[in-house]
């Protein structure tokens, strides 16, 4: 099998494993309150550390470039409680015009 | 079910862009069009999808492209337990459904909530399922004609999209701290781990919440 193919495969195998552990592993059962209120905050922890990645982290850098512009505008749109894809064509249209300026 | 296909409706022009910018993506690190489509439909996480066909396109090797790719999705083992009380069933059927587990089908279902509702989770999913494999498809085949996509900002449109799913979840004072702490443990540990790593262990910023619980 090639390097390519066997990459597809081994991702494949590895995040349907990985998106299968709480539905499957865990399914129908409750978790304590106090482990259910902690999870709670995993989505928080984690979009923030997307949307960080997403804005500045390049490989293993921290830089400032054209998507700082895309999310200070979805910022604005989220504020002015404009719809979700509004939000993102914000962002995009932001993002490319500082990549023309 | 119908109403996450609704919810999901306005992102779909959006995640087919995205899908086909990954199948450009991918066609110009020599992935094959058959390769980036079959990857879309079984991988079916963005990100992760990038992060490996961008590994291979530099030389990176099979091992390094599948830790950075998995490194990536490791965040869906707490986001699938934080909606795990809602999925019953056959096994089979629960392992199906729990492929449709994304960001932004478990955020605008109300992951991580007590409003989380399993069925508008799989109209999302499998909504944007078709169009990332789509998107995909059309990227791979278009090829090199559609030329950059950071051009369009898609980039950036990816922060736009996570402020905004964050935002929704916003609610609670410890929910800001977790936020906070999370994006403090990111941006720390960008420079000095691979990839993948920062957004999970930025995870451990619920532990903020324990201690103010």
């Amino acid at each position: 099998m090639s390097a390519v193919w066997t990459s597809v495969v081994a991702v494949g195998v590895g995040t349907v494993a990985l998106k299968a552990v709480g539905p499957v592993g865990v399914a129908g059962r409750r978790l304590p309150p106090r482990v259910e209120q902690l999870l709670g905050m995993v989505g928080p922890a984690i979009l923030a550390a997307l949307v960080v990645s997403e804005t500045f982290a390049r490989g293993r850098s921290l830089v400032v470039d054209a998507r700082v512009a895309g999310a200070a505008a979805g910022v604005v749109a989220v504020a002015l409680r404009l719809p979700i894809w509004a939000v993102v064509v914000a962002g995009a249209l932001a993002t490319a015009l500082v990549r023309l300026a | 079910m119908r109403r996450g296909v609704r919810v999901a409706a306005p992102l779909l022009p959006a995640v087919f862009a995205l899908g086909a910018s990954f199948g450009v993506l991918a066609r110009t690190a020599h992935v094959g069009a058959v390769a980036a489509i079959a990857m879309s439909a079984t991988t079916f996480a963005g990100s992760s999808q990038v992060a490996a066909v961008s590994v291979l396109g530099a030389g990176g090797g099979v091992a390094a492209a599948v830790v950075a790719a998995l490194l990536l999705n490791a965040r869906y083992v707490p986001m699938g337990i934080t909606i795990a009380h809602s999925f019953r069933g056959r096994m089979l059927g629960r392992l199906a459904e729990s492929q449709l587990v994304v960001d932004e089908s478990w955020a605008l279902s109300g992951g991580g909530t007590p409003a989380f509702e399993r069925p508008v989770l799989l109209g999302i999913g499998g909504a944007l399922w078709f169009a990332w494999v789509g998107g995909t498809a059309a990227g791979a085949v278009a090829g090199s004609a559609i030329g950059d996509p950071s051009a369009f900002g898609l980039d950036g449109a990816f922060a736009a999209l996570f402020i905004a799913l964050l935002a929704a979840q916003l609610r609670a004072r410890r929910a800001v701290a977790a936020a906070a702490c999370g994006g403090a443990i990111a941006a720390l540990l960008t420079p000095y781990v691979p990839p993948g790593i920062p957004i999970v262990a930025a995870t451990a910023a619920v532990l903020v919440g324990w201690r103010r619980a």
